[in-house]
């Protein structure tokens, strides 16, 4: 992704009533947000001189501002995410070895934890092939929809 | 009483429960869906647990991962708000099994008055005075149906048993029109509700929607806590509601609301429930339906009598006593509430966007209930109503007043709004003098349309602008 395309993203963010716009090509990740017009927002004249010195000047004009955030390339690796909300064991029962220790290779479809919900015992299995590179959650925490899991390297 | 309570709800509900939570200093958790994280009410809340995926169905409806949050942050009980799992049988059922408090009517009573017809039946059984109407469901044979419609009499009203939000509804003028009516509503009523069931009932074509609050706690005592006029309506969307109702005869309010108390100790009823009245030109009132939860327009009702009502609902949960009785219950002047949905005031269509600048309204006797504010981006996902306006005033010239200068300072810059037709209906003559019925926004918008056409069609005359309102109406 060149400059040319991350500009025209902004002019095409520009004509649209949309917040903001993600777009992904292989490892490149470009996320459009548009700010507030900050001249809307009555900010305290103190506090203006330590906020952006661009968007001040963009905002003394009457423009509208936009901040391109191009995120690092992400960790190596993919993450499981908790497909429920509930608590995080990594082994079958208190007694018992986890599933997985760092380092072990996995395979696609192989249970690496468990999310207990409502007294049952829900079996996550790894959505990939590789190496348990982390585990980010706490044994016996609580996880929100959506949350991490474990991290797996290829 | 509870340590600690989880809200199964998003927007401006959310938060007015949070907000009876922190009064009674109990804790909060929240919960979102993966877009909502920087929602109002989760940065208010002690705690959240995102719930799920954008989709309400797998987020704000989703049993399993809400009782689950419930579980695993601790708390003993859930406030449904309104909407999503608020009329959901089998959710408060599973609560309960869960041993989490449903802060609301037991699930048996949910689910009775969830069904039209078993409730209706329930009601004219108890002597609430019910709609003329087809005794329980339209039987398939064709003959039959058309003898029944002959003794409910024209116009008559086809209408869904699971139905609701206007779906699964026919208005029939005459016998020709009957069975096609009766056919199209079956469809709806399947395609919306997976359940084909139909019934109907006397059409009353200048009816009024008034509704009484109810509250009743675990020792026997129900109270009601008088009426609201909801017949501001679009598509049976409720735009404006006030307290006490502008049509209401003292002996009439008297006879609704003692009806009211009626319905909810015939059904057993626990917690605050609204019961919901056809009043008809002749100021005679049958009962429409029950809501067993809080109300989006509960606050009129709030500044009329000084109540609140969230506190209320969750002390009886507890299994706390109503902390006052009828005779304590004073209704002091005159409330109205508008509704702002994020929408292009001319279209209806929604208008999701961010809120540039959010100022809400204040003063004297203006609250306001939402979960807006600056840079707020209103996602397309949800609800469209993004704030309530509510007044309180000693009369109702005088809150109307008040109304009109509190949608003047609102601001709510970047997206379009219903602010400017609020404005003008509390300019509109009909409104005023307290005359409207269910069809009054029809008939406003086609006197509006009428307006503006015949001033196109006489260009030259200079046609009477309302006046400038100040900046950021949405437009």
């Amino acid at each position: 992704m060149d400059l040319k395309q991350i500009k025209d993203l902004i002019a095409y963010l520009e004509g649209t009533a949309f917040a903001e716009v993600e777009v992904e090509q292989g490892e490149v990740r470009v996320r459009v947000v548009r700010q507030a017009r900050p001249q809307a927002a009555p900010a305290p004249a103190s506090s203006a001189a330590q906020s952006v010195p661009a968007q001040a000047a963009e905002a003394a004009q009457g423009a509208t501002s936009y901040e391109v955030r191009i995120p690092e390339a992400p960790e190596a690796g993919r993450v499981i995410a908790s497909p429920i909300v509930g608590t995080f064991y990594r082994a079958p029962a208190p007694d018992k070895p986890p599933y997985v220790e760092i380092g072990a290779l996995v395979k696609k479809g192989q249970v690496v934890c468990i999310v207990e919900a409502m007294k049952l015992m829900n079996e996550i299995e790894s959505e990939f092939e590789g190496r348990v590179a982390a585990v980010l959650v706490t044994d016996g925490d609580p996880v929100e929809f959506g949350q991490p899991l474990m991290r797996i390297e290829p | 009483m509870f340590t600690k309570i989880l809200v199964a709800n998003r927007g401006e509900i959310a938060i007015r429960v949070i907000r009876a939570c922190k009064e009674l200093g109990i804790r909060t958790v929240a919960i979102c869906s993966e877009i909502d994280r920087d929602a109002l009410h989760v940065l208010f809340a002690d705690e959240r647990v995102v719930v799920g995926p954008a989709d309400n169905a797998l987020s704000y409806r989703n049993i399993l991962n809400i009782v689950s949050a419930a579980a695993v942050t601790g708390a003993e009980a859930i406030h449904p708000g309104y909407g999503f799992l608020a009329e959901n049988a089998r959710f408060a059922e599973i609560c309960e099994s869960c041993g989490i408090k449903f802060i609301g009517p037991h699930h048996t009573t949910i689910a009775k008055m969830g069904d039209k017809a078993t409730a209706k039946a329930i009601m004219a059984a108890g002597g609430v005075p019910v709609i003329p109407g087809s005794e329980g469901l339209l039987p398939d044979d064709e003959d039959q149906v058309a003898k029944i419609a002959e003794q409910v009499g024209y116009p008559l009203m086809v209408k869904a048993s699971a139905g609701g939000g206007g779906r699964g509804m026919r208005v029939v003028l005459s016998a020709e029109q009957l069975l096609d009516a009766v056919n199209a509503a079956r469809k709806e009523a399947a395609a919306a509700f997976g359940n084909d069931g139909v019934y109907v009932e006397r059409y009353f074509p200048d009816a009024r929607h008034v509704e009484v609050q109810v509250i009743a706690d675990h020792h026997g005592n129900v109270v009601h806590l008088g009426e609201r006029d909801c017949s501001v309506q679009r598509r049976n969307q409720k735009l404006i509601e006030e307290s006490p109702s502008p049509a209401l005869p003292k002996a009439t309010r008297a006879r609704m609301t003692e009806a009211a108390v009626t319905a909810a100790r015939t059904v057993g009823y626990r917690n605050a429930g609204t019961v919901e009245f056809l009043l008809a030109p002749n100021k005679s009132f049958y009962f429409i339906e029950m809501n067993t939860r809080i109300q989006v327009e509960h606050p009129v009702t709030e500044m009329v009598t000084g109540l609140d009502l969230i506190r209320e609902q969750i002390r009886i949960a507890a299994g706390e006593r109503l902390s006052f009785a009828q005779r304590d219950v004073h209704f002091r002047g005159h409330a109205i509430e508008c509704r702002i949905n994020a929408e292009d005031p001319k279209t209806f269509m929604p208008s999701p966007g961010i809120i540039a600048w959010y100022h809400p309204p204040g003063g004297p006797g203006v609250r306001v209930d939402s979960a807006a504010y600056t840079n707020y981006a209103v996602p397309p996902q949800y609800d469209s109503m993004i704030a309530k306006v509510i007044v309180h005033a000693d009369t109702r010239d005088e809150a109307i007043a008040r109304m009109t200068r509190a949608l003047e300072e609102i601001v709510l810059d970047g997206i379009k709004t219903s602010v400017p037709l609020h404005l003008e209906i509390m300019e509109d003559p009909v409104f005023r003098r307290g005359k409207y019925t269910t069809r009054y926004l029809e008939d406003f918008l086609a006197r509006k349309r009428g307006r503006e056409a015949r001033s196109e069609r006489r260009p030259r005359k200079p046609a009477k602008r309302p006046r400038a309102r100040s900046a950021g109406k949405g437009d």
